[in-house]
């Protein structure tokens, strides 16, 4: 089975403190720790699972600039054979409807018969893969957290509300988004980053893929971001301070006069 | 602004209760609301939305018996007009429909947004990121058609069910899909039942190690009997507890009287398992959102302080 996997480079989350910026319309981007998607390690893992099984490669490819290498690269360490980067300057400032574009441009270069997503990435917008899925017109399950192969399609579990899963059989070609949990993502360690560093990464622009610029980039965003700003807290919580046993003493009363303690 | 849709969805024959947001929702947006119900058999689910809607359209098919995301979706671009304004409330089967309904219908997309007023053509909409530090302002052009997919709780619902409403039937069309429904599956019970506990020791990323997680189960025996020890979502992913033991709109519903979330951020999907009692939050990072919706919090490293909490209770 040939699949493509779609990862992005995003923000850290657990390797951030997010501040606002001192215009105060953006977030401080300069120190940024940038790493991949978390749910597209989950993808790539299942990827990778899915051909040891029953044969064939899986290519990982991202829309970004010379930075995104890095990312490609730690996914071909995991065990993807190929990496392919989408850069151009007419792509900068994609919106999820830019990126699932100018993805179908390489979907379409390509002959896979699984594209896989993450869930979700930094943004939370959850939108690339049902978009690319309807742009090709091709089945698309979000939220899988199981995989099962089968004659030309695939039986998948989506996950959801309350913990229940919801079974689906779905033909092939499809394009589904990958939740955590799904499976554990192996370890890469630097030596195996070092072993793909002298793979070459073939590079796309719009021109190769055939993608109409004026359909990316900011030029095709119909959902701007305006700015960013600091929700008010609300009432928030009442914080105790004073040194750990005057603490601890406080939050023992209050386990106390809420019933938390018999 | 166009005519303005809303998706309701229904469970077991009952209308969702996010029906009664979405209709304040959609009226802020335009004054020619109609809701769109789905499904088989759905006369009651209908006529309950024409309680809360002044137009209703149902779409009556056994190939809607199950709201199964490409069906709908070519329901849904059959009966709405280009150019129309569409309301999810985002759940698992928005996050499934809309993004794809949103290029069949060759219209805007903004998902879980939090805040939205019209004004002219845009939809003036708020959406959060980074796990809800930080927010956006995000101007929606509407003009050729938006889907937009609305957290639940944005809008104080009307539930006043005194609309009136009609009942419209329309054809479903072409309904042959390339995913078919199988079944669903209901969680296995585990062997600790989180939704009975008074007191609940939660942990999150905040935990750090597998190894760790013994100094919550070591603070919940000491604080007794009604003690268990939950979980978010990250820890049920690394397998380090079972998913039993995970709360949020992924996992368990609990009531406890108190919950100590011990390393949790606070995600909108974790604090929507938490539906009542008093929340205790101790995390190390001061800005965290959990912070802004718990009755107490406290700034500290949970590996340092659950232990010392612990070693207290040993005391009384």
């Amino acid at each position: 089975m040939e699949i493509l996997v779609c990862v992005k480079r995003v923000p850290d989350s657990a390797e951030n403190e997010i501040e606002m910026n001192a215009e105060g319309n953006d977030i401080e981007r300069d120190d940024l720790v940038f790493s991949v998607n978390e749910w597209d390690n989950y993808a790539v893992e299942e990827a990778i699972q899915i051909v040891d099984k029953v044969g064939g490669s899986v290519t990982v490819v991202t829309v970004g600039d010379d930075e995104s290498d890095e990312v490609l690269r730690r996914e071909m360490a995991m065990g993807a054979a190929k990496g392919i980067l989408l850069n151009d300057d007419a792509f900068e400032g994609s919106d999820a409807k830019g990126v699932a574009t100018i993805l179908k441009g390489c979907v379409a270069k390509g002959n896979y018969d699984l594209v896989l997503t993450g869930a979700q990435a930094d943004e939370g917008g959850a939108a690339v893969g049902g978009m690319l899925a309807a742009m090709l017109d091709y089945p698309y399950a979000s939220l899988v957290n199981k995989v099962e192969l089968g004659e030309g399609k695939l039986t998948v579990s989506r996950e959801i509300e309350g913990g229940n899963q919801e079974m689906n059989s779905i033909d092939l070609p499809c394009v589904l988004s990958i939740q955590t949990g799904i499976n554990e993502p192996r370890y890469v360690g630097i030596r195996g980053i070092r072993q793909v560093s002298g793979v070459e990464i073939p590079e796309l622009s719009a021109a190769d893929l055939g993608v109409d610029a004026a359909t990316v980039g900011e030029a095709g965003v119909k959902a701007k971001k305006v700015d960013y700003f600091v929700p008010e807290s609300g009432d928030g919580a009442e914080m105790l301070e004073g040194s750990d046993s005057e603490i601890i003493a406080k939050l023992i009363e209050i386990l106390k006069a809420n019933g938390g303690l018999q | 602004m166009a005519q303005v849709f809303a998706y309701l969805v229904h469970n077991d024959g009952v209308l969702d209760d996010s029906a009664m947001e979405l209709v304040v929702a959609a009226k802020a947006v335009g004054d020619d609301v109609t809701a769109i119900v789905t499904g088989s058999g759905i006369d009651a689910v209908a006529d309950a939305a024409a309680q809360i809607f002044p137009k209703v359209i149902k779409v009556d098919d056994a190939a809607l018996a199950y709201p199964n995301a490409e069906v709908v979706r070519k329901a849904l671009v059959t009966i709405i007009p280009k150019g129309s304004v569409v309301l999810f409330a985002n759940n698992t089967f928005a996050m499934d429909c809309a993004p794809g309904l949103s290029i069949k219908m060759d219209a805007a997309y903004v998902s879980d947004i939090i805040g939205l007023e019209a004004d002219g053509t845009t939809l003036k909409t708020i959406r959060q990121e980074f796990g809800g530090e930080v927010n956006t302002h995000v101007d929606v052009d509407a003009a050729d058609g938006a889907v937009v997919t609305l957290r639940p709780g944005t809008f104080a619902p009307d539930e006043s069910k005194a609309a009136g409403g009609s009942v419209e039937a329309a054809a479903a069309g072409d309904m042959s899909a390339k995913r078919t429904f199988i079944e669903i599956v209901e969680p296995e019970a585990g062997d600790v039942d989180i939704t009975k506990a008074d007191l609940l020791v939660s942990i999150g990323r905040g935990i750090e190690e597998e190894d760790n997680i013994e100094i919550a189960h070591e603070l919940a025996k000491a604080m007794g009997a009604g003690a268990e020890v939950s979980c978010s979502r990250p820890i049920v992913d690394a397998k380090w507890l079972e998913p039993s033991r995970q709360v949020g709109t992924s996992g368990c519903t609990v009531k406890p009287k108190v919950y100590m979330a011990c390393g949790i951020s606070g995600s909108f999907q974790h604090m929507g398992g938490i539906k009542g009692g008093f929340v205790i939050a101790i995390n190390k990072n001061e800005n965290a959102p959990i912070f802004q919706v718990a009755n107490v919090g406290i700034v500290a490293d949970i590996l340092e302080f659950i232990p010392e909490l612990t070693e207290a209770l040993g005391d009384l």
